[in-house]
């Protein structure tokens, strides 16, 4: 019976998988957070917050080879994103709140073009590398010949990290309450005194922020190149859709369960691998057709 | 004001007028004399066949109110099909190929119509796409399906039959306008029909027409099909000039193309999506001769019509001639 007998190889193997699925979906979770609330909050479609992703991985090549360090790449990166969030969102999208869809998603697909061509003429449209910092540029032996990059492990842990800040963020603060209440009732809320502009500012410097944070933790693992944002804003999509649109415990939910799916998928299935995710997709909207936590 | 549903159904006679001399222009082009006709030739050609690809969303996305953003995958499906019909060896007829090729499209699009249509709003945006994806990867993964460097298609159709010779560009170009031609009055009569009517019925308010008795779900479906369909006569016709098919024909970014040509250009019409098609294309190559970063220029133009003109370029001359109306 080779189902039972418990390879050591295989259950590394398997752990490896694993791992990674983990890893990608918690990374996946950390950009379909801010698209979530964006959606949920604002009722924004936004085809630009892939860019956020791309421009984060771009800060973090640019910076980490002025200054020599991820670390200080990635704050300053950070700081850099929220104010171009919050300076976007006050400049553009705040008057596209009450727009048709369609016009959100024309908008933003025109931003995407001159998200691309800016990065472009600031950094060129060659692909990067990005160098592990020396202290995390380890691996963890599983067995003879496997291992596992501490690199990795930190990235969860640091998506892990941020997800529980984000939790305490809405569900702890005094400006969670309000985020929520602006979700709610928007109407509501202004009339209760809250200052909705100064909410939705807040949520689209902070989508803005998580993902320009995953795409600047990714980028020593994946390589930094042109065009980087299309395909994860896609896969951020499907998680969205797949937790229900405006849920941020659904996104994680659905995040970790479209990082398994595309992981496994490509170990098990190669041939339909790229096609896994959406079936999964296909699958719970046709059971649920509002996803899975629908507010 | 009239509500934000409502779209430009019967064409005011400016435009009627605009549409006949832009089908004489395009009848006339090829007998002018000029340097890399052959050039301009393909270009007209394609934009074209977008405009068949754009008025064929225009049918779920302008009058239905269905928004898809997995248009291109029946376009796509369409252009495998003859390049899978088409022998390595001798070309293949145009009679049988051409709707073996769209009836192809259209049973896919019949099968998922299935599923996608009892979705609503953004969902239906997102599923579509999902099931589009679902397409792409199909082909991108499987090398026996092309992969992800796609097929050649060696002979042009063959209607040698009728005196066509597709490997010509003039005659290609003419069957290609013929089609565009054909297509048109074929949706603007169904958007006139009882069919048709339906269906706006459903965009303004779907709740209302199932009161009044009309099953939605087998006239969304029908729509969904036919616009199918139709995208698979863009797609092969498209297969056949360039000779190549690829998964990026059925993309993301090929469904989001078509999307934004029937706004550009003012939806619920058919001509809008013709005068988007020819628009967008000649604003994307113009910026391209242009400079190296024509991205910025197109992003920042895209941008631009949302903001000055929601309605499209046909709502856009409709409010100017409202305005000018209005004045003694």
């Amino acid at each position: 019976m080779r189902l039972f007998s418990l390879d050591l190889m295989d259950f590394a193997n398997f752990l490896i998988q694993l791992l990674n699925g983990v890893q990608y979906g918690l990374l996946l979770f950390m950009l379909a957070a801010g698209l979530t609330l964006i959606f949920g909050i604002m009722g924004v479609v936004n085809l630009a917050h892939g860019s956020f992703y791309m421009l984060g991985a771009y800060m973090a090549w640019f910076f980490t080879a002025q200054f020599d360090s991820l670390v200080l790449a990635i704050m300053l990166g950070t700081v850099l994103a929220v104010v171009f969030g919050w300076l976007l969102e006050w400049g553009l999208f705040r008057f596209f709140y009450h727009r048709d869809h369609l016009d959100q998603v024309l908008l933003t697909f025109g931003l995407i073009y001159i998200f691309e061509e800016v990065r472009s003429i600031l950094w060129g449209d060659d692909v990067h590398a990005v160098q592990v910092p020396e202290l995390l540029n380890w691996s963890i032996p599983l067995t003879d010949t496997l291992s596992y990059p501490v690199y990795r492990l930190v990235m969860s842990g640091i998506c892990v990290l941020l997800a529980i800040a984000l939790y305490l963020l809405i569900s702890k603060t005094r400006l969670g309450m309000k985020i929520r209440a602006g979700a709610f009732n928007r109407e509501m809320a202004e009339a209760l005194g809250i200052n909705i502009r100064l909410i939705h500012g807040v949520v689209f410097a902070l989508g803005v922020g998580l993902a320009a944070i995953a795409g600047m933790i990714a980028s020593p693992i994946s390589s930094v190149y042109p065009g980087m944002g299309s395909s994860v804003l896609i896969m951020c999509f499907v998680v969205v859709v797949i937790g229900g649109i405006g849920s941020v415990r659904g996104a994680l939910v659905s995040a970790l369960l479209v990082g398994l799916v595309d992981t496994f998928g490509k170990v098990l299935v190669p041939q339909l691998a790229g096609m896994a995710v959406y079936m999964l997709m296909a699958g719970v909207l046709l059971y649920k057709p509002e996803g899975l936590f629908k507010q | 004001m009239s509500s934000p549903k409502a779209t430009l159904e019967k064409l005011p006679r400016g435009v009627q007028i605009l549409l006949a001399l832009g089908a004489l222009a395009l009848a006339a082009f090829p007998f002018v004399p000029m340097e890399g006709r052959d050039f301009y030739l393909q270009m007209l050609t394609q934009m074209m066949i977008l405009a068949i690809f754009a008025m064929s969303l225009d049918l779920l996305q302008g009058v239905t109110g269905l928004v898809s953003l997995g248009h291109a995958a029946y376009f796509g499906l369409a252009g495998y099909a003859l390049a899978f019909l088409t022998p390595a060896d001798n070309p293949i007829s145009l009679w049988w190929s051409l709707p073996l090729a769209a009836a192809a499209s259209g049973l896919a699009a019949l099968v998922i119509g299935f599923f996608v249509v009892r979705t609503h709003g953004i969902y239906f945006i997102m599923v579509t796409m999902a099931f589009a994806q679902m397409i792409y990867f199909l082909f991108f993964d499987n090398k026996a399906l092309g992969g992800s460097d796609g097929i050649y298609v060696y002979f042009k159709p063959d209607a040698t039959a009728v005196g066509l010779d597709l490997e010509d560009k003039t005659h290609f170009y003419y069957f290609t306008l013929a089609a565009l031609i054909g297509v048109y009055l074929l949706l603007r009569r169904i958007l006139f029909s009882p069919f048709g009517r339906a269906l706006s019925g459903i965009r303004v308010n779907e709740h209302r027409m199932r009161a009044v008795g009309f099953g939605t779900f087998g006239y969304k479906l029908a729509a969904f099909t036919l616009a199918g369909t139709l995208a698979g006569v863009a797609g092969y016709l498209w297969a056949a000039q360039t000779g190549f098919v690829n998964p990026e024909l059925m993309g993301f970014h090929m469904s989001a193309h078509a999307i934004m040509m029937v706004i550009l250009g003012g939806m619920g019409n058919f001509a809008g999506a013709i005068v988007g098609a020819f628009a967008f294309e000649y604003v994307m190559h113009f910026f391209k001769d242009l400079t190296k970063h024509w991205q910025l220029l197109m992003g920042t133009f895209i941008v631009l019509v949302v903001i000055v003109a929601p309605r499209g370029l046909l709502g856009l001359g409709e409010r100017f001639a409202a305005r000018k109306g209005d004045q003694p």
